[in-house]
């Protein structure tokens, strides 16, 4: 009998800590308010420095919480019980949001600091008017190559990856609408296209490349780049950045027929407990000094035009981080499909995946 | 009577919360599409779709070949086991891997297979060269059957360590050769083990899913790629639901093929 009672407390108090973690879990993250600004950001992806000057600025207290993945955050947030006060969501991921209501509008009299942004990253198509984002960061799909392997000249263009001489030599990006993309853009299409036989064009096109496909991995591609696994890669520019620093014989190239850009963005949700803060913390990151500093920290390219212009000559000048007009005339960004379709890209590019050489 | 109705309790409960609930939702879930409406269209997709049968069938074949690969290389390590002098010390070692977290594994056979790995500086030490071993089927096979030789090793010692030596001397004084011992003493003895260790290392393996894109490159495909795909990207939780219901469905095949016999395989 006092085994059978062990037992059954026993189920009793995990089921007791289950509910309690839960709880406590939610407590951290909805007992803020007042004096505190909750940010939710990808990781390592802002100058802690910096977060330490807001807090002395203004005296506000931070906590900063991290995600790995757009998906993930929306499931987060969608579920509520949450009061991120700043959120770094991606572009196609802040048109999904405001479809789904979960965005706060901008009161752009409280961004002041707003003109600091180049015009050309405004008043895109997943946000006209810039109703509900501010770009944080922006980025490029491209090109790594290994000079010792492989001549510039020959991985200028999506289309020169079909080369036989990349035979077993090329690693792709683990992504359905990154691969599609470089597919769709050899054959002339848009990125966002949800015709089904343009697609399945692309997806052809693509089982063409199969004979040169090594790998189709994720964060994997950085460390089998860096020592030297394949000769080319496609990836970001923020990966690319990463490797370079560690092997100097990678070079990045961003297509000048066109690629992806992609922008993070600093929303506030409509779950905000305190807007007041979060209007704050937007403004001191676009303030052109720090701005510079954080983008020096992170690596990626900054879409703050005063910001850049503090920044070191040879980092603006940098076509590989920093394309010419020429070639950012012809990015796409990505648009939040219809699920229906986004399913459609994913069994297209599993098809793919299983296709073998 | 009632006191001993009462020890059920916890089992069922737990049984209940961590086994059926789970399961119960995974099925629920299976018959929602995206706009979370009750729908048989998952799993009239799933029946009609090519990629996804071939996918299945690609998942069975690689798990099958695991399974027999893994066999061929338990059955004889777990026989030599009984025989040694200190084999719990012996079988100790055997299991140790399992100790290990898997992805750790995994990233260790990345820094021996890649091309400035161990075995390719080796292979070169020695004249022949230096290889692609990342990203082929050998290497995938190599590496999944690594994981799971502990669990199929583990029950077929089991069952080999608890024939009765009594059998094998009366077989020995009858007159019969050590084969024949073998084969008609040990091996139909060893047979509850041998199917518990293909229940064990078969299931397992039709989901297999980090392997296939870290050692594999994702040139293998099996129904884990979907189903991690379909929760983690297409967020289409009623397809990924229903892939695992046929998961779900294929562990209960395999049970039932497996479990069958197994009454006349008794020791008693």
């Amino acid at each position: 009998m006092k085994k059978l009672w062990g037992a059954l407390l026993g189920i009793i108090a995990l089921c007791c800590l289950l509910a309690l973690g839960d709880y406590l879990m939610n407590r951290q993250s909805n007992g803020t308010g007042g004096r505190t600004l909750t940010v939710y950001n990808w990781g390592d992806y802002i100058d802690p420095a910096l977060i330490k000057k807001f807090e002395r600025q203004t005296g506000y207290h931070v906590d900063y919480e991290t995600f790995d993945s757009n998906e993930s955050m929306l499931t987060k947030i969608r579920q509520g019980g949450t009061n991120y006060d700043v959120v770094v969501p991606s572009e196609y991921t802040v048109q999904r949001m405001k479809k789904e209501h979960l965005l706060a509008p901008l009161d752009h009299r409280k961004l002041t600091n707003f003109h600091y942004i180049d015009q050309r990253f405004l008043n895109k198509d997943f946000d006209p008017g810039n109703k509900y984002s501010v770009p944080y960061f922006w980025g490029t799909l491209g090109i790594i190559y290994n000079d010792q392997k492989v001549a510039g000249q020959d991985v200028q263009h999506w289309s020169q990856l079909w080369n036989p001489q990349f035979k077993n030599n090329l690693l792709l990006i683990d992504s359905a609408r990154d691969v599609f993309a470089m597919a769709l853009i050899t054959q002339g299409d848009s990125v966002n296209t949800t015709n089904y036989s343009k697609l399945k064009q692309a997806q052809h096109h693509l089982q063409a490349l199969t004979p040169n496909v090594k790998a189709i991995i994720a964060d994997e591609m950085k460390m089998y780049m860096e020592q030297d696994e394949a000769a080319v890669g496609v990836t970001y520019s923020g990966d690319a950045r990463e490797m370079m620093s560690v092997n100097h014989h990678l070079h990045y190239v961003v297509p000048s027929e066109g690629s992806n850009i992609w922008f993070d963005n600093m929303v506030i949700p409509k779950s905000a407990k305190n807007k007041q803060a979060a209007y704050q913390f937007i403004n001191f990151m676009l303030q052109p000094e720090n701005a510079a500093k954080n983008a020096e920290y992170v690596g990626y390219a900054t879409p703050n035009k005063a910001a850049k212009k503090l920044l070191p000559k040879s980092v603006t000048a940098d076509q590989q981080f920093y394309p010419p007009e020429s070639t950012m005339k012809h990015l796409q960004t990505y648009k939040d499909l219809p699920r229906r379709v986004l399913g459609e890209y994913n069994d297209l590019f599993l098809e793919f995946k299983m296709f073998r050489r | 009577m009632r006191q001993k109705a009462l020890f059920i309790v916890p089992y069922a409960l737990w049984i209940v919360l961590f086994v059926i609930a789970p399961l119960a939702l995974i099925f629920y879930q299976s018959f929602f599409d995206l706009n979370s409406h009750f729908t048989l269209a998952n799993y009239q997709d799933y029946l009609t779709s090519a990629t996804y049968l071939k996918m299945t069938l690609n998942s069975v074949w690689y798990a099958a070949l695991i399974t027999v690969v893994t066999l061929v290389i338990s059955y004889p390590t777990a026989y030599v086991l009984t025989q040694l002098e200190n084999r719990q010390f012996w079988l100790l070692i055997v299991i140790l891997p399992t100790w290990i977290n898997l992805l750790l594994k995994t990233y260790a056979f990345i820094g021996l297979f890649s091309r400035t790995g161990s075995v390719n500086q080796f292979l070169q030490f020695m004249g022949l060269g230096s290889h692609q071993l990342l990203f082929t089927d050998a290497s995938f096979m190599f590496v999944a059957a690594y994981i799971e030789i502990p669990f199929m090793v583990l029950p077929i010692f089991n069952a080999l360590i608890e024939i009765n030596p009594s059998l094998l001397n009366a077989s020995k004084d009858l007159g019969a050769t050590s084969w024949q011992t073998f084969r008609r003493i040990v091996l139909p003895l060893s047979m509850p083990g041998v199917k518990a260790g293909i229940q064990a290392v078969f299931i397992p393996s039709l989901s297999l899913f980090m392997i296939t894109r870290l050692i594999g490159g994702n040139r293998v495909i099996t129904l884990g790629t979907a189903i991690e795909e379909h929760f983690l990207t297409t967020q289409n939780w009623g397809m990924g639901s229903t892939i695992g219901v046929v998961l779900i469905l294929a562990m209960f095949i395999v049970m039932f093929i497996t479990g069958d016999s197994r009454e006349k395989g008794g020791r008693h």
